[in-house]
């Protein structure tokens, strides 16, 4: 509209972020690739002195075939597998139920999103205190004072203790565990945007389904969930994309050695890997596993938005 | 301060790089406006009237030409440098300021010699609060205000710097039918009182006609007519300018000049000497028509519509180029159809000939 | 037809206009509170637990079955944790961090924002296009190349390390960006007209407009510094320069088997604090802002 000729004013408003950006966005996305495909490459052997790095795939091949990389991308997967649909069910049951409801509709909805506004490490830690057995569980005489808040409530029921996270823990157990954790902290935001799409939804859709005498479970299927494709479509794409940087919640729960006491690093994730790659200067590997979660991701994503194009209805 | 336009050429760039049609917004115009009038820029949308408003104001540069304001070229003087006041159509009030931080705001920009104290400026505020007669609105938000209200604001705001040209950019089009009466009244006086020269921009022609001490019709970039209200009215330079103006519109036929005589289908409706033989378009305002039993110009009358003062006599030509040619009658003269028929005679001063290719006026 | 069938579908009719009969619509109505209420209850528990766990003595919290309310509310826990924590240091480094960032941060993004939304320059929509793009990479990809850029400026261990990288997020840059956009474009040309200067439009016109966007950039930043837990502890975990997620998870390495939970509780309880009463007073600038993101902090 207005026609300027000080086109250098722009770029003086745009250079703090620029500058910031060369150095800190274009530079690592330049240096990171380059550092991927130079086999072996370290920072310490860099600065040892003149070492020259072939050319070449070698750390991505030395990565995939590490035993701790295939069990962090089992981990990762089976994570987002499960706790994205399940977070994602969930959270639409509770959006619809907050949606059918007047009194109270706000004061729910509060509590609904307390979880977000949390550190997941402290929280983290609450969690294993819930599922922590206090004793010496694992050992060959046990003796135990406490099993745990959450096997408290099992018993109570009639079933059986788990160790969930102790020493000499099953796989599974863990895995619930980081589930639930997961799910628990995925909900919030899922809630806001879900609860936000309904409330944007005619009503004249429902009053229309009501005229009709529409069941309720029907209403949800084929008007509720429907209309609301686009905001399911963008949960589900942004839970997947958290799903597979997940991390910090691990540490939370089992803190830095990533796994019950008897099996460290069982419980690794793709995140956990780049680290633990770094940590040991190896900056060729965790360029490499970088560049891996990289691509899964976008893969991941482009397979959510194929398949949302197909199924989001407007 | 007088403004004077000459070759003046907008052309807007064609948003597709690789197509060439570029838009000419405003074409080579050249005309002068007088210090002190109220100059209405009149035109149907697309006709590059706001185009032109914007060049006067600096925000945008023209392509071509020079604008002067008085003797000064300020073809390349930034706007804030004009000295203008601009009304925005929409008003454009800053909508987390009061009314009187709104006023205050273009004065706490003056810098150097200009600059103001805090007590002149509050006293010079209130002075323009005054005019446009707001001053118990100062302490309000725009929200808090009626869209008359926020047009007296944004007028205010715009003369508070006491600018050498004001400039209105549809100024009555957010307002509802009964408010924009009274603020084109309102405009009229406040231009009055300051003497300031103001164009402002319509595309109603009543709205131009009622206030404007000139009009300047456009059409597609290009001038067409400059003059007082009355005088483009009674005396169109071409066809569009006297289908642009005037309500009712005014009624066109296809029709023929032989021997000195405009003929409308088979009837010789009026003696216009000094034409040649030709075909023509006819223009007949709806005033042009007198009722007579044995006038020569015959319609089918479809009805006649009584409004009080007037009457307006509905009925179809086979030779007019609009559905319906309407007519307004003293109602002192009673309408006696006979078999739905309807006889006028012509006033000459009232009917227009257009040259069928051109659309120039024919001069009889 | 005869009368009587017509009387029955009459009455089929009335119900299913109703669409449920009263009983059935309260009972559903139940049965959805229920719901809402069960997981209420899940999602609130742990707050709960970790409150009444920092307030029991350690005896009271290995009793089994556990106490729903300590029998007696020991308040030493919180200064033991304080204490064993070194809280106090890290609340004020994370302080630090978190306002010299947040205030750099914004006045960056305003910046960017303003000369994206309102002015012009050639490849202003190629260059915003890149940006956004960038937003699809994971961050640890640009960790690592950055963790070798702030060694070799001799950054390790220091606050700058842990407030320079950060400082432009394309995110904050986009929301405000389309909330500037949102402002007319008369506000400009009026401004002009006045013979604003762009730095005194954005300042006295844009900022104040699109002031609840900077509020929710502002309070996300806070959390981010307040949350943030692994840039910290690669590049700044030494005591000077803890940030207080690190100081947490550094204080109570042990989170299974025999350890002092009311204690680490308490810790736990300190840190979430903050976030609870931000949580309390400025939610609805939290939700507007994520519901547009998807991030956390």
């Amino acid at each position: 509209m207005v026609d300027s000729k000080q086109q250098w004013k722009a770029w003086l408003y745009l250079a703090p972020a620029i500058i910031l950006l060369l150095v800190f966005t274009v530079w690592p996305i330049i240096n990171t690739v380059s550092m991927a495909f130079l086999e072996g490459y370290s920072g310490l052997t860099k600065t040892g002195g003149d070492v020259s790095f072939k050319l070449g795939v070698g750390n991505f091949t030395h990565v995939v075939a590490h035993p701790d990389f295939q069990q962090a991308l089992l981990n990762t997967c089976l994570l987002c597998v499960i706790t994205v649909p399940v977070s994602t069910i969930l959270a639409l049951l509770i959006a619809v139920a907050l949606n059918a409801i007047k009194p109270l509709r706000k004061a729910l909805q509060t509590v609904f999103f307390l979880p977000y506004v949390t550190n997941s490490i402290a929280i983290g830690m609450v969690f294993a205190a819930m599922f922590n057995v206090i004793g010496s569980v694992g050992t060959r005489r046990q003796i135990i004072s406490s099993y745990g808040i959450v096997n408290d409530v099992i018993m109570a029921l009639g079933g059986d203790w788990v160790n969930w996270i102790n020493s000499g823990s099953a796989y599974w157990a863990n895995m619930l565990v980081m589930v639930v954790y997961i799910v628990w902290n995925a909900l919030p935001f899922k809630i806001l945007v879900l609860l936000g799409g309904l409330q944007s939804v005619n009503k004249q859709y429902y009053d229309a389904a009501k005229v009709d005498s529409t069941p309720r479970w029907r209403v949800l299927t084929r008007i509720t969930v429907p209309l609301l494709s686009p905001m399911i479509a963008y949960v589900v794409i942004t839970g997947f994309i958290g799903g597979f940087k997940e991390y910090t919640s691990i540490v939370g729960i089992f803190g830095e050695k990533m796994g019950p006491v008897h099996d460290p690093g069982r419980l690794n994730t793709m995140v956990g890997m780049i680290y633990d790659s770094l940590e040991r200067d190896n900056q060729g590997g965790a360029s490499a596993a970088a560049l891996i979660l990289f691509g899964i991701i976008l893969i991941v994503t482009m397979i959510n938005l194929y398949v949302s194009k197909k199924r989001v209805h407007y | 301060m007088k403004i004077v336009l000459e070759n003046l050429t907008k052309i807007f760039p064609s948003r597709n790089k690789k197509s060439s049609d570029e838009v000419v917004a405003v074409n080579n115009f050249n005309f002068e406006i007088p210090d002190g009038k109220l100059i209405g820029l009149l035109g149907p949308s697309g006709c590059g009237k706001s185009t032109t408003l914007y060049m006067i104001s600096g925000l945008q540069k023209p392509t071509g030409g020079k604008i002067y304001f008085g003797d000064d070229d300020v073809t390349e003087v930034s706007t804030e440098k004009r000295g203008i006041g601009l009304v925005f159509q929409n008003y454009a009030l800053y909508p987390h300021l009061t009314v009187r931080q709104n006023i205050l705001f273009p004065l706490q920009n003056l810098r150097g010699a200009d600059k103001m104290s805090k007590d002149d400026m509050l006293k010079r505020a209130y002075e323009v609060a005054k005019l446009v007669q707001i001053e118990e609105l100062m302490d309000r938000k725009p929200s808090e205000l009626s869209g008359g209200q926020q047009q007296r604001v944004a007028i205010a705001r715009a003369l508070v710097k006491m600018p050498r040209v004001l400039l209105l950019d549809e100024p009555l089009s957010n307002l509802d039918a009964r408010l924009r009466l009274q603020t084109r009244e309102e405009i009229r006086r406040i231009q009055k009182e300051t003497k300031i020269t103001t164009v402002f921009v319509t595309h109603d022609q009543e709205e131009a006609m009622s206030i404007s001490d000139l009009i300047v019709v456009m059409k597609l970039g290009v001038l067409q007519q400059i003059g007082a209200p009355q005088d483009v009215y009674d005396e169109p330079a071409n066809l569009f300018v006297a289908k642009f103006l005037g309500t009712p519109p005014i009624n066109v036929f296809d029709g023929e000049v032989k021997g000195g005589k405009l003929y409308i289908g088979d009837d010789a409706v009026l003696d216009v000497k000094n034409v040649p033989d030709m075909p023509v378009t006819v223009g007949i305002r709806p005033e042009g028509f007198v009722l007579d039993e044995n006038g020569p110009f015959k319609c089918r009358l479809s009805n006649v519509e009584v409004m009080g003062r007037d009457v307006s006599i509905v009925s179809t030509h086979p030779a007019s180029l609009n559905p319906i040619i309407r007519s307004i009658i003293n109602a002192d003269h009673k309408v006696e159809p006979k078999n739905d028929e309807v006889a006028y005679t012509l006033k000459p001063h009232k009917v227009f000939l257009f040259d069928k290719e051109t659309e120039n006026r024919i001069r009889f | 037809m005869s009368e009587n069938t017509f009387k029955v579908m009459k009455q089929r009719n009335m119900r299913r206009i109703s669409g449920l009969t009263e009983p059935m619509r309260i009972f559903s109505q139940l049965g959805i509170y229920l719901f809402l209420f069960l997981m209420a209850l899940i999602v609130l528990f742990p707050f709960y637990w970790m409150v009444i766990s920092s307030l029991k003595s350690l005896a009271e919290y290995k009793l089994s079955p556990p106490t729903f309310w300590p029998k007696q509310v020991l308040l030493s826990n919180y200064a033991d944790a304080f204490t064993t924590a070194n809280l106090g240091t890290l609340f004020v480094n994370t302080m630090y961090v978190g306002l010299v960032s947040t205030i750099l941060s914004l006045i960056i993004t305003v910046l960017t924002a303003f000369a994206f939304a309102r002015l012009e320059f050639k490849g202003k929509e190629l260059l915003f296009g890149a940006l956004l793009a960038t937003m699809m990479i994971p961050g640890e990809l640009f960790t690592i190349t950055n963790y070798s850029t702030v060694i070799s400026f001799g950054w390790l261990n220091t606050f700058t390390v842990l407030i320079v990288p950060f400082l432009v997020s394309i995110f904050y840059i986009y929301l405000l960006r389309q909330n500037f956009l949102q402002i007319p474009n008369e506000l400009y040309l009026a401004a002009k007209v006045d013979g604003t200067s762009d730095f005194k439009y954005l300042w006295k016109v844009m900022v104040p407009l699109a002031l609840p966007t900077l509020i929710s950039i502002t309070i996300l930043k806070m959390m981010g510094a307040w949350n943030s837990y692994i840039w910290p502890r690669l590049v700044a975990n030494d005591e000077a320069h803890r940030m207080i997620t690190n100081g947490l998870r550094n204080a109570f390495t042990e989170t299974t088997g025999d350890v002092n939970y009311p204690v680490q509780m308490a810790a736990v309880a300190l840190v979430s604090l903050p976030l609870f009463l931000v949580f309390v007073f400025l939610r609805k600038y939290i939700m507007s802002g994520v519901s547009r993101s998807g991030i956390k902090g």
